[in-house]
């Protein structure tokens, strides 16, 4: 194994490290943090199955960005799409992390596929919007743009890799494997592969302390979260007792 | 005042340029130090309010998951930032949800985070500063916290839970405004808004029953501190003297006289506003509320019932039991408080009261869904009834009824431009701004419908459009409310079913 292998096995367990001790940090925090007052926003459920309900087409179809207008619905087609791109090529990579590799991950590949296509157009309605429209670019901020170049930058080097640059995927498999199995192995011979892992590796870094919280932000949004049920049931934060 | 201009009235809402600062300069009068200390808070600004501001803030960032996930995890996506009505009728930046949120978020990334504390301005965070604050007291009072950012949200990031914490934090460094802090104090001390002792209400109520009895030749009383009651009504102040909110007070009198009950109000607890809530501050809010629960208990009701008022009813309905409940020495079947639309509709119902429709005749009705009751609590059992029940009543009494576009009732109402704790003399200019969505509109059903009746359930929203109907060069007399429709149509004497 050369130095930059060891370099980068480091790197990744150090990476996937700070990504899920930060994740799981701002899960306490946020649990540990109380709702002192019930502020649904109303119409709301009164049960918690009602809530669950509610939440189902929040995460799954951004339904309350279908509420808005013309601008809301061009963002939800690139959003949409993004996201579902994204989660799918996710899927498509545990083909890397597995072995054998289960059948559902097998039916997942021509999606996966067709969703490598879709998804730099999705992240290009994404970054057009923020400087095609007045309101967009006065609040949009540096890191908005961060993310989105990031995200780019590996969904391209993945398509390079795919389609141009083509790298040994069992090179990249034993790369992979070995990391997981904590018996660290050769880095593939591919200058794309380690800018493509490169990025990943950076975008993980950056999750918990970013905007991309909003993933697990959402699930506890006490506007979306709560049930409406003060008649039904006192509610007092721990401080205000 | 006679040089506010009001926006033309075309029955269009666009959405406009972005105009930076342009309403900048519109601010709430700060309140003296005498004042700020009667409300516990610091006299002034002292010279370590850095210090008291980032400590303020820290706790906030502890009690309230709200805002410290609110903070965390907009995503700039821009869905709220043409949903304000100040937005819409301004243009300035700041009055876009997300972009008034920055201003608190700024703050954060620089204290709070450590990709602020690190990369600073490059990661949108900005260190405290006289201008900050001023901006803060400017953009922080030009939010009605009427939540309608929230619904098209797709986290549902409510800035009015960010402008709460905010004007918390602005009071807690010695800056304080002085509408919302008088009204307070006067709540808390003297037991309503307007600082109306017990004596003077009494005379006001006896007015209000004279008035009844003149035109109607019934003799409907308004009891005051009646022990042994069963219902105790908590309406905000205003019913008991401005113009049209005594003419919904009437109406909740006929109701109860009708319905053959024992009623009362009290004089300890003669206010159902709470402006503790509009502040952010807890244990204001908690306080106010209190009175009403100790007048309940002091005059052993059965139960409580709300007059029409938004931000009240909210109060009332949502935070009532985690403040001061539970309230089990009411009567089991009525333990938490029942908003005066619910119980009318209720008697209307059973045939309990009769209401001749033709009454109203001279009126085409349309109805605005108070913020308040429409986005932040519920009538009636099934989530919506907030909507649906003024509007059965209204249909109740009424012959003709329209409603407003739908993008701009219901959940997604727009507000008078005047809740929040903005109802004051010095915000006029943005008062009038604000209420632009509404009276687009409003006119447009005014031009299909000849709409001449706006009923409203509550008191700020009365106050804030016999204000402005006039600049906007309609009639005052428009505005009224539900119950004043049912004060109107109702049939005195003829009891049945009872
Ligand atoms: C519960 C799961 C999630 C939901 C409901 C959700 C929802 C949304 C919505 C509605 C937007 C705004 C539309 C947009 O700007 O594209 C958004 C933006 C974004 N989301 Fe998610 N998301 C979720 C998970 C994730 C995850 C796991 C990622 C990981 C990369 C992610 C990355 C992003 C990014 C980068 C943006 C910004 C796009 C932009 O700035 O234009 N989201 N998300
Ligand atoms: S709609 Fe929500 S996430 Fe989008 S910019 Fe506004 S506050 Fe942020
Ligand atoms: S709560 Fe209402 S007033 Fe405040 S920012 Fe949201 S839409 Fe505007
Ligand atoms: S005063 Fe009325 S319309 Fe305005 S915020 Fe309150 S409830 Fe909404």
């Amino acid at each position: 194994m050369n130095g930059l292998s060891t370099v980068i096995n480091l790197l990744a367990y150090v990476t996937a490290l700070v990504f899920v001790v930060g994740f799981l940090n701002k899960v306490i925090l946020y649990f540990k943090t109380p709702n002192p007052l019930l502020i649904p926003t109303t119409p709301a459920p009164t049960t918690t199955m009602g809530v669950v309900a509610r939440m189902i087409p929040e995460v799954l179809f951004f339904r309350s960005l279908l509420k808005g207008g013309t601008a809301e619905k061009v963002l939800w087609v690139g959003g949409w799409i993004f996201h579902v791109t994204f989660l799918l090529i996710v899927l498509r990579h545990l083909r890397f992390f597995t072995y054998p590799v289960p059948g559902i991950i097998m039916a997942f590949q021509g999606l996966g596929i067709l969703a490598g296509l879709l998804f730099p157009i999705a992240l290009l309605i994404l970054i057009v919007r923020r400087f095609t429209n007045d309101r967009m670019a006065v609040i949009t901020l540096f890191q908005d743009y961060f993310v989105l170049i990031l995200i780019i930058a590996i969904g391209l080097t993945g398509l390079l890799l795919k389609y141009y640059v083509r790298t040994n995927l069992v090179d990249v498999k034993a790369f992979i494997l070995g990391l997981l199995t904590f018996s660290p192995a050769q880095l593939p011979d591919s200058p794309i592969f380690l800018i493509h892992f490169g990025l990943v590796l950076v975008l993980l870094a950056y999750f918990p302390f970013s905007k991309l919280m909003h993933a697990w932000g959402i699930l506890v949004s006490p506007t979306r979260a709560q049930a409406d049920n003060p008649r039904e049931a006192r509610h007092v934060a721990p401080w205000a007792q | 005042m006679a040089d506010i201009k009001a926006p033309e009235l075309t029955g269009e809402i666009i959405t406009p340029k972005v105009t930076p600062g342009a309403s900048k300069g519109i601010m709430p009068f700060k309140a003296k130090p005498e004042l700020m200390e009667k409300v516990n808070f610091p006299a002034e600004k002292p010279s370590n309010w850095k210090e008291l501001f980032l400590k303020k803030m820290e706790e906030i960032l502890k009690k309230y998951r709200s805002v410290r996930v609110f903070l965390d995890e907009c995503v700039r996506c821009g869905a709220c930032t043409d949903k304000c009505h100040y937005f819409l009728s301004t243009g300035d930046p700041r009055n876009m949800p997300v972009h008034r949120q920055e201003l608190m978020r700024s703050v954060y990334r620089k204290y709070f985070t450590t990709g602020g504390k690190l990369l600073g301005n490059l990661a949108g965070a900005r260190e405290l500063s006289d201008e900050l604050l001023e901006e803060w007291l400017t953009y922080f009072y030009q939010c009605s916290e009427c939540r309608r950012c929230s619904v098209f949200c797709p986290y549902g990031i409510d800035t009015a839970e960010i402008t709460m914490a905010a004007r918390e934090i602005l009071d807690a460094t010695g800056i304080g405004s002085k509408y919302n802090l008088e009204i307070i104090n006067k709540a808390e001390t003297i037991g309503n808004n307007l600082g109306m002792p017990g004596p003077a209400l009494r005379n006001t109520l006896d007015f209000v029953e004279e008035e009844i009895e003149e035109k109607t030749g019934v003799p409907v009383k308004l009891p005051l501190d009646v022990e042994g009651a069963d219902i105790l009504l908590v309406t905000p102040s205003a019913d008991f003297f401005a113009e049209p909110h005594v003419l919904s007070l009437e109406g909740y009198a006929k109701v109860f006289h009708q319905a053959g009950v024992n009623w009362t109000i009290s004089s300890h607890a003669s206010e159902g506003g709470n402006f503790g809530m509009f502040i952010g501050n807890y244990d204001h809010m908690k306080t106010i509320n209190k009175r009403i629960w100790d007048a309940a208990r002091d005059l052993k009701v059965k139960r409580v019932i709300a007059g029409e008022c938004g931000h009240a009813w909210r109060v009332l309905y949502s935070f009532s039991n985690t403040l001061n409940g539970p309230f089990d020495f009411l009567d089991s079947q009525y333990r938490q408080p029942s908003h005066i639309c619910e119980y009318t509709l209720d008697l209307i119902k059973k045939g309990a009261i009769k209401l001749d429709k033709a009454a109203n005749d001279e009126f085409s009705v349309t109805f605005h869904d108070s913020c308040n009751v429409a986005r932040a609590s519920r009538m009636g059992e099934t989530p919506g009834d907030q909507m649906t029940i003024p509007r059965e009543i209204i249909n109740a009494c009424c012959n003709k009824f329209v409603d407003m576009a739908d993008d701009t009732i219901g959940e997604r109402t727009f507000c008078c431009g005047g809740g929040g704790g903005v109802l004051t003399d010095e915000m006029i200019d943005i008062r009038v701004k604000g209420a632009m969505p509404r009276m687009q509109a409003l006119k447009r059903v005014k031009d299909s419908h000849d709409v001449n009746f706006f009923a409203l359930i509550c008191a700020i929203c009365k106050a804030q459009f016999t204000k402005i109907f006039p600049i906007y060069g309609i009639e005052m007399e428009e505005v009224g409310g539900v119950h004043q429709l049912i004060s109107n149509s109702i049939q005195l004497g003829a009891k049945e079913g009872v």
